[in-house]
C-alpha cells in the first residue's frame, strides 16, 4: 500500500520509557479481526491506554496531553513478538511517523519499512538524552533527517547518525515498497522457479 | 571456506542480490491463515495482481476460530468474517483452503509438518512469527508481516538482508523430567529475550540429535522469543523416517534423490559463524517463567530473582507487578487457576502422550481449568487411536477441538483477568491469554502435574 514519502521531519516527541515492548501490546489480538487496513489507530497500546471498564488511563503517555508529535521514542527491544503488520499499522494510522530506540525486534523493523514507518536505531545514551530531553520540556522539538540518516534535539544541536540500507531508504523518500521492485523482476522469478522445480 | 546449513540453503535460493540492500529469495512453500492475509488479497487486488505460484500457497483456519461445536457457524462475527473472507480469496485464487472440520485442518505449524509440506532445504514463510517450527527439518523458515505476505502471493519471493548465523550447541544427556520445552526456555533464559536479534541459528549437539521430531519443532519454535529469525536442525535419519509417506511427501524415485539431497544439508566441518554458544545438557532443569517476556524464567526449583538482565529495573518491577509476583518468591507450589495445554509450540501427538503419562491414574484437581486443545485434526485423531483420550478422560479431562485458542486468545477461550495459567504456549505477555490474565510457560508435564495438585508443581514430585 502507498504511504506518503519520507524526508525530513520536525515535531515533538512523545516518550515511552518501557523495555521489551511487544507487539501484542501495541495492538492486542482481539483488535486484529478486522479484513481491512481501517481503523487500528484506535486501538495502537489499548490495554496500557484503558482500563477493563474502558476508562482511559491518565498518565500513560499516549493519553497524557503533555506530550504530542509524529516521533515515538521507546525502550530497547521494541516491537518482540507477534509479527502481526497491525502493530505497524496502528503506529501509522495513530499518527507516528518515525519510531526511534536503541534496539528493535527484526520483523517489526521490516514491518515498519514496508509501511513507511522509520525505524530509527541510536545508541543507548542518545536514546536516555531523548528521554531526559522530553521530561525536560516536552514541547521539545526533534529533527529526523531521512536523507542525511540523522537524528537531533534541536535545543542543543546534540545529533546521532543511523543506519539504513540505500535500497530501503531510496525507498523511504520514494514512498515505493517492495511489491513494485518485485513485480517489475517477474519474469527473472519464473526463469529462477522453473530452473529448479521443488 | 566451507558454507553452513544457513548458507547452503540462503543461497541456493537468491534470486538476486541488491547491493547495499536485500537479497531476492524465492520462497517455495507459503502458508497462511484468516488474521495477516486478507489485507494482503486487498492489497493484491488494488494493484490488479494474481497469485502467481497458487499451489506453492496452502491455507487453513486457526487462530481465530472456536475449539467447540466446530460443526456450527461461528458465533462471532468478525471472527466468522475473518475466515469467510480467506475460504473466498482462495477460491479465487486457486489456492488449498483446509478450513474447520477439513480434515487436514489444524494449526499453521503442525499441519505443515505432520502433511509433509515441510521438507529440508525449502524456504518456508507464513505471516505469523513461529514460522520459525518448520526449521526442524532443515529448512530455512521464518515470520513475515501482511506485506511480506503480499509479495509472495503475488511474487513467490521476498526482499530480505541475509541474517548473521549463530550457533547453539547442547551436548550430555538431559535429565529425567527435561523436555524440549525445558531446554528451549533454559537457553532463552541464558540469552534473554533479544539476544539472538539478527541472528539465524543452528541448533547442534547430542541433545538436538537424539531429540524427536516433535521435539525439535518444539525448540525451533521457541527461537524467535530469543528474537532470532529462526532456527534449524540439520536433517537426519529421524526427519527422513518422520516425512516418508506423507500426504506431499516425494515419492518412490524423487524420494531416493530427495534423500540424497538432503543428506548433504549440514554445515561443513569448516564453517564459521558469527557467533557459537554452548551449554551442557546436565545443567538444564524443569523450567518455569514468572514475568511477562519469556526470557523471565527460572528452573522450576528455584526462586524468582531480584533483578534479570534483559530490560531496565523499571521494566522488570512492571512485570512482577503485572504477576503479583516478589523478588525472592519460591515458584513451587504458587497456586494457580488455569492448565492449557495446546498450541504450535507443545499441542502435537508427543505433548498430549507427555501429559498423559504424568496424569495416568490420577485425577484433576477440582479447582484447575484444564483446556486441552490438539493442534491439529490429526492429533485429535492420533489422541483417539491411541487410548490417550480415555486416559484424559478418566482423569477429569476434557478435550476441546484443534485451533491457536488461549494461546493467543483471539476467540473465547481466555484466561480471566489476575488468574495464573500454567500454559504450553509460547508467549507470557501481558494479556497475551486474555486481558489481564497470568502466563507461567512450562512444559506439557510441569503442566499435568500442576493440574493434579492445583498449583505449580515440579513433575519429579509426582511420580
Ligand atoms: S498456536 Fe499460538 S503461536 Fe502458534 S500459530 Fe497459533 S497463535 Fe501463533
Amino acid at each position: 500500500m502507498a504511504y506518503d514519502k519520507f524526508n525530513i521531519i520536525k515535531s515533538s516527541a512523545v516518550p515511552l520509557n518501557i523495555d521489551n515492548v511487544d507487539t501484542d501490546q501495541i495492538i492486542p489480538a482481539r483488535y486484529l479481526k478486522a479484513t481491512e487496513r481501517k481503523g487500528f489507530g484506535d486501538n495502537l497500546f489499548r490495554d496500557w491506554r484503558y482500563n477493563s471498564n474502558n476508562e482511559i488511563i491518565k498518565d500513560f503517555p499516549l493519553n497524557n496531553e503533555d506530550y504530542s508529535g509524529r516521533i515515538l521514542v521507546a525502550g530497547k527491544n521494541f516491537g518482540c513478538g507477534s509479527s502481526r503488520e497491525h502493530a505497524v499499522w496502528a503506529i501509522y494510522d495513530y499518527g507516528f511517523r518515525a519510531v526511534v530506540s536503541s534496539f528493535f525486534a527484526d520483523i517489526f523493523k521490516n514491518n515498519c519499512l514496508n509501511i513507511g514507518v522509520l525505524p530509527v536505531q541510536i545508541s543507548e545514551d542518545f536514546l536516555d538524552e531523548l528521554f531526559s530531553e522530553v521530561e525536560r520540556d516536552n514541547n521539545s522539538q526533534f529533527e529526523i533527517n531521512l536523507p542525511k540518516q540523522s537524528i537531533s534535539i534541536i535545543s542543543n544541536g546534540q545529533s546521532e547518525n543511523f543506519n539504513i540500507s540505500k535500497y530501503k531508504k531510496e525507498n523511504m523518500m520514494n514512498g515505493f515498497d517492495d511489491i513494485d521492485y518485485l513485480v517489475d523482476r517477474k519474469e527473472d522469478i519464473i526463469t529462477f522457479a522453473n530452473k529448479i522445480p521443488r | 571456506m566451507g558454507k553452513t546449513l544457513f548458507d547452503k540453503v540462503w543461497d541456493n535460493h537468491v534470486i538476486s542480490k541488491i547491493e547495499n540492500g536485500p537479497d531476492v529469495l524465492f520462497i517455495d512453500r507459503h502458508f497462511i491463515h484468516e488474521v495477516t492475509s486478507p489485507v494482503a488479497f486487498v492489497g493484491l487486488k488494488s494493484r490488479n495482481l494474481k497469485v502467481l505460484f497458487p499451489d506453492k500457497t496452502f491455507a487453513t483456519a486457526d487462530h481465530n476460530t472456536p475449539t467447540i461445536n466446530q460443526h456450527l457457524p461461528i458465533k462471532d462475527v468478525l471472527s466468522a468474517q475473518q475466515v469467510k473472507t480467506l475460504e473466498k480469496n482462495c477460491e479465487e485464487h486457486g489456492i488449498d483452503f483446509w478450513g474447520l472440520g477439513h480434515k487436514m485442518n489444524g494449526i499453521v505449524h503442525v499441519i505443515g509438518p505432520e502433511n509433509g509440506i515441510t521438507q529440508p532445504g525449502l524456504t518456508i514463510v507464513c505471516g505469523d512469527s513461529h514460522t520459525s517450527t518448520h526449521g526442524a527439518f532443515g529448512a530455512i523458515a521464518f515470520g513475515i508481516g501482511t506485506s511480506e505476505v503480499e509479495m509472495v502471493l503475488s511474487c513467490q519471493s521476498i526482499m530480505q538482508q541475509k541474517p548473521k548465523k549463530m550457533r547453539i550447541t547442547i551436548d550430555g544427556k538431559l535429565n529425567d523430567f527435561v523436555t524440549p520445552k525445558d531446554v528451549a526456555i533454559y537457553i532463552i533464559s541464558q540469552l534473554s529475550s533479544s539476544g539472538a536479534t539478527g541472528y539465524f541459528v543452528e541448533y547442534a549437539g547430542d541433545v538436538f540429535k537424539s531429540m524427536s521430531m516433535e521435539g525439535r519443532m518444539t525448540v525451533c519454535n521457541l527461537s524467535i522469543e530469543m528474537g532470532a529469525r529462526g532456527g534449524m536442525i540439520a536433517p537426519d535419519e529421524k526427519t527422513f523416517e518422520y516425512l516418508k509417506g506423507r500426504e506431499f511427501s516425494p515419492k518412490d524415485k524423487e524420494w531416493d534423490n530427495a534423500i540424497k539431497n538432503w543428506s548433504n544439508l549440514k554445515s561443513d566441518s569448516d564453517s564459521v559463524f558469527d557467533k557459537e554458544i554452548s551449554f551442557n545438557a546436565s545443567d538444564i532443569e524443569p523450567m518455569i517463567t514468572y514475568g511477562t517476556n519469556p526470557g523471565m524464567a527460572v528452573p522450576i526449583s528455584k526462586e524468582i530473582p531480584d533483578f534479570d538482565n534483559s530490560g531496565s529495573e523499571a521494566s522488570f518491577s512492571k512485570s512482577l507487578k503485572y504477576m503479583n509476583f516478589k523478588e525472592g518468591d519460591v515458584m513451587l507450589g504458587k497456586k494457580i487457576d488455569y492448565v492449557f495445554l495446546g498450541s504450535c509450540t507443545n499441542g502435537r501427538i508427543e505433548d498430549f502422550r507427555s501429559f498423559a503419562s504424568l496424569i495416568k491414574g490420577k485425577r484433576k484437581a477440582d479447582s484447575i481449568d484444564a483446556w486441552l486443545v490438539p493442534g491439529s485434526h490429526k492429533v485429535l485423531k492420533s489422541i483417539k487411536d491411541e487410548g490417550i483420550l480415555e486416559i484424559l478422560e478418566s482423569s477429569g479431562f476434557k478435550l476441546r477441538e484443534p485451533g491457536c485458542s488461549a494461546c493467543l486468545a483471539m476467540n473465547d477461550d481466555k484466561i480471566p483477568a489476575g488468574k495464573y495459567a500454567v500454559s504450553t504456549t509460547n508467549r507470557n505477555f501481558e494479556g497475551r491469554q486474555g486481558p489481564g490474565a497470568r502466563t507461567l510457560l512450562a512444559s506439557p508435564l510441569v503442566a499435568a502435574a500442576s493440574a493434579i495438585t492445583g498449583k505449580i508443581t515440579d513433575p519429579r514430585e509426582i511420580i
